[in-house]
């Protein structure tokens, strides 16, 4: 009986630590696409910046041999990246959806072109040692991340700049702030979460970076934020939720099963779309978000 | 136009010029481009069987774009088209007609069709942004194919993750002229069906009442709500009709080529088709030359592997990229501004 418990509570701890290790490059990218989304910008190209970073910090780790240096080389190579969307979208005003999608083409494809002149592979880095990764580290700063961003958001004059740079931006002008500033340092910011998101990849959930190791988790981390109706509490706990669809199909591999494992794969879209179809009350965007002004 | 041609000059020379970061030569690799999409019947053969792929996505998306909407979803489209196609003809294997191979693929655009109804309905009724319904679609979309590939019709012989192959009933080879000019080749009859189908759309775009009122919605809204029109219905029907245009990929690459579902068999058509339509400027007629270049970087990469020491066939990724930012940017920037900025300055 005892035996028995003991199991069953360690293997509840094992599917909950399997969901939160899950969850946390989703959070990161969730809480950058936020940044963006919440002031005005359309973010199709977090599965770029994610890729960036997840390459930047295994490249760097292997190096320096240090997770820290990765993760940091992770935010300062999303930030670099995400300039080019902000550049295109902001200053040449061209369509988001248009630049968003160039962008993760050209994340697939910068990847590869630098693996082979550092290390000569066709798109994987090479394994990194234990003491150049992260062991828990990530799943502590993504609630700090969180939580910053929680306060941030409905706590902060700044949070509000940005609330209203996504809905009404002409408010924002009249009062005399910069609009394009606004948008760049939010843009930044999701670029340095999205990087981050990439880092925790790369460095916590695997050793090494392997070709397309985001496997659409940019585009889970926006159909979060989208389900979580653009606030950082809900976009968090649909993560979580994501994630655990992820944890649950995992666990259920190789288990004869009443419904096809795939069903269980594709239940957070689904999901997703009839939220985005109302049914579960209101879920609206930001006023003016894809608007340039 | 111009501005796309400049755009697209200016983004090769770009990405070119970055191969010499790995120590290679941009003239050189610019020439195993050429030679390799270009340079037999087979390599023209593999590059027309891309480029015919890109026309039916480019047209999908060009379409969505004159209703005012955008369609990302035809990648998930032309997933469930092909599944389609493929479910229908193993399990009627026994059918042998010359309308079986049409059957299975008009099924498969019809599947098609409702994966961009979905997002169009919801689009116009219930006000969800048709990008993110799409791109949810898309995942329901490859989850749905697995599914199939993998539980149900599963290949035993391959390794690979790949369904049975079509009874040969259901292929096109025998009589397909396009297949005998390019022996070997996968290049197939669905590209004479690309260039009769980006003529037909540009007929309805741009002739007939429909195209019109589809045109308009996208164009403003609000006058063709005002003019009579309901523009919520236009919308449902574009989107309809975009995802039927991708689901045509079925065609080429089910009953033309492989004869069989393989996962992961599309090099993101759907995304490129993007580029596609960019280029062409949403002209469905300017799609075919847009399509044969994209196409052709396509195939021309494919043999970096091989010919060169620092460049992988990956190099696509950036070429499709690069240009696609340098043409939206030869869209947008304002040539006027910076002429009289430049006599200010002198």
């Amino acid at each position: 009986m005892e035996a028995q418990d003991l199991a069953s509570t360690s293997l509840l701890f094992s599917l909950l630590f399997s969901v939160a290790r899950g969850a946390t490059p989703l959070i990161f990218a969730a809480m950058g696409g936020l940044l963006s989304e919440r002031s005005g910008t359309v973010q199709i190209a977090l599965e770029g910046q994610m890729l960036m970073g997840a390459l930047a910090a295994a490249v760097t780790a292997h190096f320096t041999h240090s997770a820290w240096a990765g993760a940091s080389a992770a935010v300062i190579a999303g930030m670099l990246f995400v300039s080019i969307y902000a550049f295109f979208v902001l200053h040449l005003k061209s369509n988001q959806i248009v630049a968003g999608t160039a962008l993760n083409i050209l994340a697939v494809g910068i990847a590869p072109f630098v693996t082979k002149i550092a290390f000569n592979s066709t798109g994987s880095t090479p394994g990194l040692a234990v003491d150049s990764r992260f062991s828990m580290a990530p799943l502590i700063m993504v609630v700090v991340v969180f939580l910053l961003m929680s306060f941030f958001y409905s706590q902060t004059r700044a949070g509000l700049f940005l609330r209203f740079a996504g809905e009404k931006p002409e408010a924002l002008i009249a009062s005399g702030h910069s609009l394009l500033k606004i948008r760049w340092l939010s843009l930044l910011g999701c670029g340095a979460l999205a990087g981050l998101g990439g880092a925790s990849l790369s460095l916590f959930l695997a050793s090494s970076y392997s070709p397309n190791m985001t496997a659409g988790r940019g585009f889970m981390a926006l159909a979060a934020l989208i389900f979580g109706r653009w606030k950082p509490v809900p976009t968090f706990l649909a993560c979580l939720f994501f994630a655990s669809t992820d944890a649950l199909q995992i666990y259920l591999q190789g288990q004869s099963l009443p419904i096809p494992l795939q069903f269980v794969q594709i239940l957070p879209y689904l999901v997703t779309i009839i939220a985005l179809a109302g049914f579960f009350g209101q879920s609206r965007a930001p006023k003016a978000l894809g608007q340039s002004v | 136009m111009k501005r796309s041609l400049l755009g697209l000059f200016v983004g090769l020379v770009l990405s070119l010029s970055l191969t010499s970061l790995a120590g290679e030569n941009p003239f050189h690799i610019f020439s195993i481009l050429l030679k390799s999409s270009l340079g037999s019947s087979y390599d023209l053969g593999l590059t027309l069987f891309y480029a015919t792929s890109l026309v039916f996505t480019g047209l999908s998306v060009s379409v969505a774009f004159h209703a005012g909407l955008f369609n990302i979803g035809a990648e998930g489209q032309l997933l469930v088209a092909a599944i389609t196609t493929t479910v229908f003809a193993l399990s009627f294997p026994n059918w042998s007609s010359v309308f079986a191979p049409w059957a299975a693929g008009l099924f498969g655009v019809l599947a098609a069709a409702l994966w961009g109804f979905v997002p169009g309905y919801l689009r116009a009724r219930r006000e969800s942004h048709e990008v993110v319904v799409t791109m949810m679609m898309n995942f329901v979309a490859s989850g749905v194919c697995s599914y199939f590939v993998l539980e149900k019709f599963r290949s035993l012989e391959s390794q690979n993750p790949e369904t049975q192959s079509l009874a040969p009933g259901y292929l096109w080879q025998v009589w397909d002229p396009i297949a005998k000019i390019f022996k070997d080749s996968p290049a197939n009859f669905s590209l004479l069906i690309a260039v009769a189908l980006s003529g037909i759309v540009f007929v309805i775009l741009y002739k007939t009442r429909l195209g019109f009122q589809i045109r308009m919605t996208g164009l403003n809204e609000k006058s063709a709500l005002y003019s009579g029109l309901n523009p919520q219905r236009q919308k449902i029907f574009a989107m309809t009709l975009a995802g039927a245009l991708a689901g045509f990929v079925t065609f080429n690459e089910i009953l033309g080529s492989s004869g069989k579902f393989k996962i992961g068999f599309s090099p993101e058509y759907g995304f490129v088709g993007i580029a596609v339509a960019l280029l062409a400027n949403n002209n469905p007629l300017a799609i075919l030359p847009a399509a044969f270049l994209f196409g052709a970087l396509q195939k021309g990469a494919s043999d970096l592997d091989l010919e060169t020491e620092a460049i992988t066939r990956d190099f696509a990724k950036i070429l499709q990229a690069i240009i696609l930012f340098s043409v939206v940017a030869f869209h947008f920037i304002d040539f006027n501004k910076w002429r009289s900025w430049w006599k200010r300055k002198t």
